[in-house]
């Protein structure tokens, strides 16, 4: 009995060290695995389209995650250039002067024309007012190479929430959403018929509709003979 | 009664492989590099720049190094570690067999082996390495090129021209989902 009560103690005092080394240890905190995975259509096509191509050029749009840069360089072999152009707005949006948004992108993007093979713009547009993303949209069209591809997700919801999202890519069929805090939501969503016409020098490639109150959009640039 | 101990047993395992893990940590976020009088005898301590130094100019070392203070120029360590200390800040080229980011650079890095951004740490950069390990919270900015594993000896080029990728065919589910151009609600 007392041999008992004892060793609750020593485990009890063993488990309370534990607890306090997890606290101060950077190493042991874990992504949170919480977030929730949504399946994704055109993502697997977008990956097989650059995969087809020698020594691919992606740029993404959304942050630096670790594991999609293990992702894509495990999958693609390819040069990924990180944007983050979701850090650039938030900027923009805390300093109250998003009126200089649109000549921003015009130029923050230094890459040489028709020099990318891939583009994941993610959800970035929603977030833009019309001339902003007028602007972004046709950088797009300018960066790819002819035959390259661009993935971009619309919502089909008003919905003005706080947050902008990041995909991890849990593999080629599904992603996981990660929100994370934003000074402004998204804007008012745009109709299918904007989208292309923002797009406009691009072919929709592929669209979809998911259940989750998104479109996935992928665009291709013409080859022309 | 050996059953009953089983539990007992693994918690303890760990608890020791999480104390480990503490010690290691703790050191790593203090300083990257033990102290040298931590280390055996005969065991070569790590150059470290401290947090009061201001480098300009060019660097060039047959060791591992730790930079805690400012270096502005070229630093060039071909088979060795280079580490970018919590401190440390650093605007230049770098050249490495491995390279650990816990502070701030400034600069391009071709690294033979590894690149790893750490929690916290910021890259503002292209980075051309066959492996890089970005942590969750940590900063980066540029490009990544995993395509080759660049040779240090040569002088490297951050084009993407006449690179053999390790390409991975992507299996594509076939897809039942309707086009949006047969739906009317948009």
């Amino acid at each position: 009995m007392l041999g008992k009560g004892i060793t609750e103690t020593i485990t009890d005092l063993f488990f309370r060290e534990s607890i306090k080394a997890k606290q101060s240890v950077n190493l042991l905190e874990v992504p949170v695995i919480d977030d929730p995975v949504f399946p994704t259509k055109a993502f697997s096509k977008f990956l097989s389209s650059i995969g087809e191509r020698e020594s691919p050029v992606v740029l993404d749009f959304g942050p630096a995650l670790g594991s999609n840069v293990d992702y894509f360089g495990e999958q693609l072999g390819c040069k990924l250039f990180i944007g983050d152009l979701y850090a650039d707005l938030e900027r923009f949006s805390q300093a109250g002067n998003l009126s200089e948004f649109p000549a921003f992108l015009a130029t923050r993007l230094s890459q040489v024309d028709s020099s990318v093979d891939g583009i994941l713009c993610w959800d970035f547009l929603d977030y833009l007012e019309r001339p902003a993303a007028r602007v972004l949209a046709q950088q797009v069209v300018r960066l790819l190479r002819p035959g390259g591809t661009a993935l971009g997700f619309f919502s089909t919801l008003d919905t003005p929430t706080c947050q902008y999202t990041k995909y991890l890519v849990v593999d080629e069929v599904s992603l996981r959403h990660q929100p994370y805090p934003a000074t402004r939501g998204r804007q008012p969503m745009l109709l299918n018929r904007e989208i292309v016409k923002l797009f406009s020098g691009l072919n929709v490639m592929e669209s979809f509709l998911l259940r989750v109150n998104a479109r996935e959009v992928l665009f291709q640039k013409p080859i022309y003979k | 009664m050996w059953k009953r101990e089983e539990p007992l047993r693994k918690r303890m395992e760990t608890v020791l492989a999480i104390d480990r893990l503490a010690a290691s940590s703790s050191e790593s976020k203090s300083s990257p590099q033990s102290s040298s009088e931590d280390r055996p005898s005969g065991q070569v301590s790590p150059v470290n720049i401290g947090k009061t130094a201001v480098l300009h100019g060019e660097l060039t070392a047959n060791e591992d190094l730790t930079i805690e203070g400012r270096v502005e120029g070229k630093i060039e360590l071909r088979q060795h570690v280079l580490t970018i200390g919590v401190h440390g800040k650093v605007k230049s080229e770098i050249l490495a067999k491995s390279v650990i980011v816990i502070g701030e650079v400034d600069g391009n890095i071709i690294a033979t082996d590894k690149v790893d951004i750490r929690n916290a740490g910021s890259v503002d950069g292209n980075i051309v390495s066959p492996r890089v390990a970005i942590a969750e919270g940590a900063h980066f900015r540029g490009s990544i090129d995993m395509q080759r594993e660049p040779s240090v000896g040569s002088e490297p080029a951050l084009d993407s021209a006449s690179v053999k990728p390790k390409v991975k065919r992507v299996a594509v589910a076939p897809v039942r989902e309707l086009p949006l151009s047969r739906r009317s609600r948009f």
